[in-house]
């Protein structure tokens, strides 16, 4: 055994320094295992045929001519598949009674929106096969489409008539009931004879997760294990479903994610494509793949949010707030996704926020329409909530005619009040709202940009200045298993780690959370380096293959580092623990007398010791263990939270307007979120910006808008606008820091924080521009031609035009002649 | 997206281009930079059997000085014409309008001749081009014909170039010495513009002499402020004038806007591109 150099008297701490991702160079570049990078020799290639309606029955299917086409293998539909082609399954019925419509991966007899995939064409090449896709003839006989919550509402058309009804359930909570307040409607009742009511109703509108990379699935039947690799943020729940839908045993089958190019709760699915390749592959004993166009994915990936907020608060004439009443209703669209209609409910528990309410009541009312279905979307319930909470705390503050701070103050719950237990009856570990507001307010320049205000507002100026607030708070790090027993979903919410200490002095860390884009690689290496004191580069990070980490819940909810992290905490510690009789063993010393400190195991008050890495090499040959032990020091852990996770923040947000048009601009945005401690600051800062902009780009630019027949028009990027960097501003971050009690590293999460933030700060900041014009609301996305039109006809600027005709019209043949589509 | 299989040739001569175009007829597409002809070919829009790529072409890039006129060969990048010091010095009005085209990655492919070809309504030359009075030389089997910008724009994606025929080049009446703007209303900047007007004025100090003012995304086709401009070459103040800049348009209705309201911006932003033209 060979000594090596004793470490310096202490190691430099790899938490909290702001390492480059050692990911990136391979996710940049692309040169990586992206699903469409992989080749299996022999692959078939799948083609969807979609259907290009809304509703429809469909009649017929002719499938003679693509049969007949080049290199084309199979033409398949629902009924050649059969039982084959499993369901998709909705994991989280959020009622008894919840009316969840049968939902086959390829539609038999009825497609129930514009999108829904009807035939599956196998053929040698992908171009084969979608050039034959074109020739499967079907024929719909066209059924009246319900569109749009309000009049799926009405149950006068139904989008699928089978169920006689578009009402899927009806979710309630009420703090009187669950004996954690009082009456919500005796509070407003009270607020209507001597206090303020204000009482308003938002739109959330329909948002497609827009992830980089489309999505891919490629499926190998050959071997033992059938295996499936996806482009998915859920390998471990893909394979529970696959199996358990499909009959085959979930032994008998590995799932894979590999390097996944983003998702943002769009890939947390069990989606149709992947359960059709995996019968196909099985039927015809072929691997094969399949990878969608992004015209697909804009059609049939799962949408997020699409909400009506009706909200009632209540206060005393001095702005004490006396009740909440949330009335959602939410569109699940033609079926009911995986976590479906559990994403508004998961906003139930945080329309108070970081509010003393007294009395709180919530309801949510799903309904089925014709359209791509919905799902999570980054923040999922947490952003429609926030945005609620903090647009009527705005709005008190201005109709008491007060700066929107003094009613967020009187109301928030103060630093030496924590832990708190909160009117929806969650306890709040941590947090200190007020050091947070004080160092956004003095890093933004809050005074001198009132001032600035007054000054536009007195001169008449046609630009205008607003500032937005929003004081956030969040419950993340999905979670208590009991909690979601309680709350009826289908899983746990533990999850899992594992260390291997390697014998050549490297280490393995096994993950059960799936990262698709989050810097999990590096966060993680970070966190076994300084546990372990091992040097971050010895450290390797494996996850998203069910073979390797067996087990797992994935990644969604912020919880990869507040509970798959401290996970790892644990399995690490118990690494130590299992060395520490080895080492001492081996140092001929009682186990009481040796100590591990910074990678080393030290006999106390002597010289003698050894780095743990030596016990790894020495555990390996086994020569020389205490009699009777286990050869190894490899470690597992599985945690399961206590409680969820609260990272908050003061988000400030200075928008011009630009009363002549309409036009936005943002001119300033300051954040400081308390994530508690922090692991890596520059994947931090990462996140931040990332789920800034999504905020953002929520209020101002993104909406999935249908026409009366359910064709969606916002179906390519051209009329689905995303901001790209030369339409945003540079933003100031910053943090203050309460550590989380609810797990070791005394972290909370930031994958979401950003996104759920920004929303309402830009849009209280664009109606605070113009609300001496008399505006009270912009519907999202404050459009200029909606904000102009508020403006001047009042109202909150009406609805996108629904008949509104998309840039690449997809009836108008663009060119007839030969010179027309020469391209510009 | 995989488009639909195709031929393609890549001709070397204006002539080989049209003897090409003469043989394959209506199963042919043109390809000059493709900005607009790929994503329709992927997204299977449309289907041509074969296309005749004019990259190879050399005879129709480059800008040259030709007199009274610039000339710009259809086959020129933005980015060139974007930075050509004829183009600035001559047509500073075609300068402002590249400067906000698309993106870098498009104005090095895309080409001048390929984007008024395309004859989109929300594409960003043709309302310069239509004020700068320019006019179209297009290639045919009998030889060779100019057509003024007037009779150039015939309706959504169609121009007076026939099956048969190819456009060559661009010229424009020297504007040298005129102010120039182009005002462009976007949400996102890689949109096409909601509306953009492109105002060139001759004038000194503020005072207008003589006024061209172009509308993008106003009607089926660019179109000519001509009630504006009449109204500025009369005398009236701009605000006025401004005022008539909607005049004989008919503007879409779509996601970013109605009609009344596409109505409503062409007259704040022809206020605002005249006067940054006169260099207020």
């Amino acid at each position: 055994m060979t000594a090596v150099a004793n470490p310096p008297e202490e190691m430099a701490k790899e938490i909290g320094r702001d390492r480059r991702r050692k990911e990136d160079q391979r996710l940049i570049t692309g040169r990586t295992r992206w699903t469409d990078n992989l080749s299996i020799p022999g692959t078939l290639h799948l083609a969807m045929v979609r259907s290009p309606v809304a509703h429809a029955t469909i009649t017929s299917i002719d499938t003679t001519e693509a049969a007949a086409s080049t290199n084309v293998v199979a033409v398949l539909t629902s009924e050649d598949l059969g039982e084959s082609q499993g369901v998709c399954i909705n994991a989280w019925p959020i009622t008894p009674d919840q009316v969840t419509p049968a939902h086959l991966p390829i539609a038999n007899g009825r497609v129930a929106f514009a999108g829904e995939i009807v035939a599956v064409v196998v053929a040698r090449t992908a171009a084969e096969a979608r050039d034959a896709a074109e020739l499967v003839d079907v024929d719909y006989e066209q059924l009246p489409a319900v569109l749009g919550i309000k009049e799926a509402l009405k149950d006068e058309v139904l989008a699928h008539p089978d169920l006689g009804t578009n009402k899927s359930a009806l979710w309630v909570f009420d703090s009187e009931a669950a004996g954690t307040g009082g009456n919500a409607d005796d509070a407003i009742a009270k607020a209507r004879t001597d206090g303020i009511v204000i009482e308003r109703e938002f739109r959330q509108q329909r948002l497609i997760p827009a992830f980089m990379e489309p999505r891919s699935v490629v499926v190998d039947p050959t071997g033992e294990q059938i295996t499936v690799w996806s482009a998915t943020q859920i390998p471990h729940i893909l394979r529970f479903a696959l199996a358990a839908t499909t009959g085959v045993p979930e032994s008998k089958i590995r799932v894979i994610a590999p390097d996944v190019g983003g998702g943002f709760g769009g890939k947390l699915q069990q989606t149709p494509e992947e359960m059709i390749a995996f019968a196909v592959a099985r039927r015809l004993s072929r691997p094969v793949k399949y990878t969608e166009t992004r015209s697909e994915s804009l059609v049939s990936a799962h949408h997020g949010r699409d909400q009506w907020q009706k909200l009632t608060l209540s206060a005393e004439k001095d702005g004490t707030v006396t009740g909440l009443k949330v009335e959602l209703e939410a569109d699940l669209g033609a079926y009911v996704a995986i976590v479906g209609g559990g994403v508004p409910v998961l906003g139930a528990f945080m329309f108070n926020a970081i509010y003393k309410f007294p009395a709180y009541h919530f309801s949510c009312q799903t309904v089925l329409t014709n359209t791509t279905w919905t799902d999570a979307y980054r923040g999922a319930g947490r952003p429609e909530a926030t945005f609620g909470i903090e647009r009527m705390m705005d709005e008190l503050a201005a109709e008491m005619g007060v700066d929107p701070f003094v009613v967020r103050e009187k109301n928030w719950i103060k630093h030496e009040e924590f832990p708190f237990t909160t009117v929806a009856g969650l306890e709040y570990d941590s947090g200190n709202y007020e050091i947070a507001t004080a160092k956004a307010k003095e890093i933004f320049g809050y005074d001198e940009l009132r001032a600035e205000q007054k000054r536009r507002r007195d001169s008449g100026d046609p630009v205008q200045l607003g500032l937005g607030v929003s004081t956030f708070t969040e419950m993340c790090g999905l979670a208590p298993s009991r909690v979601l027993g309680s709350l009826d979903y289908g899983a746990g919410g533990w999850e899992h780690a594992s260390v291997r200490m390697l014998a050549t002095g490297k280490v393995e860390v096994i993950t059960g959370a799936s990262a698709h884009g989050q810097g999990h690689e590096t966060a993680f290496s970070q966190i076994v380096a300084d546990r372990l004191g091992i040097p971050f580069d010895d450290i390797e990070v494996l996850h998203g293959d069910t073979q390797i980490a067996s087990k797992g819940l994935d990644t969604y909810g912020s919880r990869s580092l507040v509970v798959g992290g401290e996970a790892l905490v644990r399995a690490a510690d118990k690494v130590i623990e299992k060395a520490l009789p080895f080492a001492a063993h081996l140092l001929e010393a009682s186990v009481d007398d040796v100590k591990f400190h910074e990678g080393r195991f030290q006999v106390v008050g002597t010289d003698a010791g050894m780095a743990l890495t030596e016990v790894a090499t020495a555990t390996f040959t086994a020569h020389n263990l205490p009699d009777g032990a286990e050869p190894s020091i490899d470690a597992d852990a599985t945690f399961d939270p206590v409680n969820f996770n609260y990272p908050h923040g003061t988000h400030l947000c200075a928008m011009e307007v630009d009363t002549e048009t309409g036009a936005v601009k943002m001119r300033k945005y300051t954040c400081v979120d308390d994530i508690g401690n922090i692991i890596n600051p520059l994947i931090v800062s990462g996140q931040v910006h990332g789920g800034l902009v999504q905020g953002i780009a929520q209020a101002l630019w993104e909406e999935a808008v249908y026409d009366d027949q359910g064709t969606l028009v916002s179906g390519s990027f051209v009329d689905y606008l995303l901001p790209t960097a030369a339409d945003t501003i540079s933003f100031d971050v910053d943090h203050t820091t309460t550590p989380a009690t609810t797990n070791s590293l005394g972290t909370k999460g930031v994958g979401e924080a950003g996104t759920i933030a920004s929303t309402p700060a830009v849009v209280n900041a664009v109606v605070d521009a113009i609300r001496h014009l008399g505006v009270k609301d912009v519907q999202m996305p404050c459009t200029p031609e909606r904000v102009w039109n508020a403006i001047n006809h009042g109202g909150a600027g009406g609805a996108t035009e629904a008949a509104a005709m998309p840039h690449f019209e997809p009836d108008a043949e663009p060119g007839t002649s030969s010179t027309e589509g020469a391209g510009a | 997206m995989i488009p639909t299989a195709f031929d393609y040739v890549a001709p070397t001569t204006v002539e080989d281009a049209l003897s090409a175009l003469a043989t394959h007829g209506d199963d042919a597409k043109i390809l000059a930079g493709g900005q607009s002809l790929l994503p329709v070919l992927r997204m299977r829009l449309n289907a041509p059997e074969v296309v005749i790529d004019l990259g190879k072409i050399e005879s129709l890039r480059g800008v040259r000085d030709d007199g009274d006129a610039i000339v710009i060969g259809a086959m020129t990048p933005h980015s060139v014409v974007g930075s050509d010091p004829l183009v600035k010095e001559h047509a500073l009005l075609i300068h402002r309008a590249v400067e906000h085209l698309a993106d870098e990655q498009i104005r090095h492919r895309g080409t001048f001749g390929g984007a008024l070809a395309h004859a989109d309504p929300a594409g960003d030359l043709g309302a310069p081009a239509l004020a700068l009075g320019s006019s179209f030389v297009i290639a045919g089997p009998g030889g060779t014909r100019t057509v003024p910008a007037d009779e150039f724009f015939i309706d959504l994606f169609e121009t007076a170039i026939g099956d048969d025929e190819i456009l060559t080049e661009v010229r424009i009446p020297k504007h040298t010495g005129w102010g120039a703007h182009y005002e462009k209303f976007v949400r996102v900047a890689h949109q096409w513009p909601i509306v953009a007007v492109a105002a060139t004025v001759k004038g000194s100090g503020g005072s207008i002499e003589d006024v061209a003012i172009g509308l993008t995304n106003m009607g089926s086709t660019p179109l000519r402020a001509r009630a504006a401009e009449d109204a500025l070459r009369g005398g009236q103040d701009l605000a006025a004038a401004a005022e008539l800049a909607d005049q004989d348009t008919n503007p879409p209705s779509d996601l970013n806007g109605e009609s009344s309201y596409r109505r409503h911006l062409a007259k704040v932003l022809t206020r605002r591109a005249v006067t940054a033209a006169a260099g207020g």
